[in-house]
């Protein structure tokens, strides 16, 4: 089993390496031109900003398409997950647009980044929310939010001054607006059941 | 909204071992920062904060090496800070495994160091401690009403030794304004002393910025957690000799927090 993280240069992977141990994976931490193409899961982590994460993929994004044309698992986290789109309200950049709909900052009267430990209600149940209990603690930082155009995507919503998507998935295709890796237990069985959809 | 408030054990390090303190002196130990991180996490801690208390006035760098051992087992937010200059020092220690980076006496020095971690590494990342002390002249620009007369908040650095004549209300509306995403407000005065969190500079703090506010210094008891985040509108509250010698364990406090109707994760 092969699990990739992507590094775009940018911030601290050490703890998304190490609970990724925790759960049972022996994660590479890969550039994009080190990125193989028969990999069985890709992570993308939530650290940077929209521009600069695909200031580093860049023209490599083909790289990623295949792979997710090939099957490969991808958990995209946080900003990780927002590249899924093609647009975000955050910069400039075209992101991967495998989902459709956009990346939008929070309006409301709220404290932004919305940063600290709010709850998921369960949307549809699907494997990577396997023996996860509705309404349970997750840790956000962030000040954009997934707004896809398809509704049948969302497997979690989060309230923080309006009601947002908090998890996503499609296809092999997994998002997470919070961050597993911070999320103490509920972030640990996230990350299991991750290996174990690779594993499948 | 259901933004729940943070219980956040704090290790104060010195050369590798836990200390804790009184009024930010007479330093005793209180065990391993590895197995008390560990601890904590199990017993549902909602964040660590790490500081190196004497990197800054010893002048060196933070101890690297445990932040990593402590990183390492840790699946909630961490902080770190102590000795933190500039952009270097911050890169190593989210290298090491951090979340955030703590900054205080480089920040007072050069504010512009605030600014420029936060376009490096974003505003969540970027914690701006404020030691602050009483004092009870008219040398402050914001006078606050307290029963125990008019006084100011001033401004402490190198792990409070060095008092800087800035009045500490002021202070923190300016890094709000630099970008910082979090305040880490300590009472110098309730420091070690379990008395409660000095309620007066919280709440100040709390209503003259727009980012979060965590209260540090003096946590003895549940209710003083109770009074920080109703009557100090805090949205974290920080706390170490209560958890270190296990006098209120972590859920404990949580247990009583949740009865009162407080947003906590269990």
């Amino acid at each position: 089993m092969d699990i990739a993280i992507l590094d775009y240069g940018v911030g601290n992977l050490f703890s998304l390496k190490c609970a990724l141990q925790r759960a049972g994976a022996e994660p590479r931490i890969v550039t994009i031109e080190e990125l193989g193409d028969e990999i069985d899961g890709l992570i993308l982590p939530g650290v940077g900003s929209f521009t600069a994460a695909l200031r580093k993929i860049g023209a490599s994004k083909t790289k990623i398409f295949d792979l997710i044309d090939s099957g490969t698992v991808v958990l995209g986290i946080c900003l990780g997950m927002q590249i899924f789109f093609k647009e975000s309200e955050e910069g400039r950049g075209e992101g991967l647009g495998v989902m459709p709909g956009r990346v939008v900052k929070f309006r409301e009267d709220v404290k932004i980044p919305h940063m600290g430990w709010n709850n998921l209600k369960i949307v549809k149940y699907n494997e990577l929310i396997e023996g996860l209990a509705d309404e349970s603690y997750v840790y956000f930082v962030h000040s954009y939010y997934p707004s896809p155009s398809r509704r049948d995507f969302i497997v979690t919503e989060t309230d923080y001054g309006v009601t947002f998507p908090s998890m996503l998935a499609h296809e092999n295709l997994y998002g997470t607006q919070f961050h597993p890796e911070k999320s103490g237990e509920a972030g640990r069985i996230i990350l299991e059941n991750f290996v174990k959809i690779i594993k499948r | 909204m259901t933004l729940a408030k943070r219980i956040v054990p704090c290790l104060d390090v010195d050369h590798g071992r836990v200390v804790k303190g009184i009024n930010f002196v007479n330093l005793r130990s209180a065990g391993d920062p590895v197995e008390l991180a560990q601890r904590y996490c199990e017993a549902r801690a909602d964040e660590l904060v790490f500081l190196d208390i004497t990197a800054s006035p010893e002048k060196r760098k933070i101890l690297e090496r445990v932040v990593r051992d402590v990183a390492t087992n840790l699946d909630i937010p961490f902080t770190v800070g102590g000795g933190i200059r500039g952009e270097d020092d911050a890169r190593s220690v989210l290298c090491s495994g951090a979340d955030k980076v703590s900054v205080n006496t480089a920040a007072v020095e050069e504010p512009r160091v605030v600014s420029r971690l936060v376009e490096i590494f974003g505003s969540q990342c970027v914690v701006v401690a404020i030691d602050a002390k009483r004092r009870y002249d008219s040398g402050g620009s914001v006078i606050v009403k307290t029963a125990e007369g008019d006084c100011w908040f001033e401004v402490y650095t190198y792990g409070g030794r060095k008092a800087t004549g800035m009045d500490a209300v002021i202070w923190a509306q300016k890094v709000a304004k630099l970008g910082a995403g979090e305040l880490l407000v300590t009472s110098m005065d309730r420091d070690g002393t379990e008395k409660g969190y000095d309620l007066e500079l919280t709440l100040t703090i709390s209503e003259k910025v727009n980012i979060p506010v965590i209260a540090s210094g003096g946590a003895g008891k549940p209710e003083h957690f109770y009074d920080a985040f109703t009557i100090g509108k805090a949205d974290a509250a920080l706390a170490a000799s209560v958890f270190h010698y296990d006098k209120f364990p972590v859920p404990l406090i949580k247990k009583h927090l949740i009865e009162r109707g407080i947003e906590i994760r269990p």
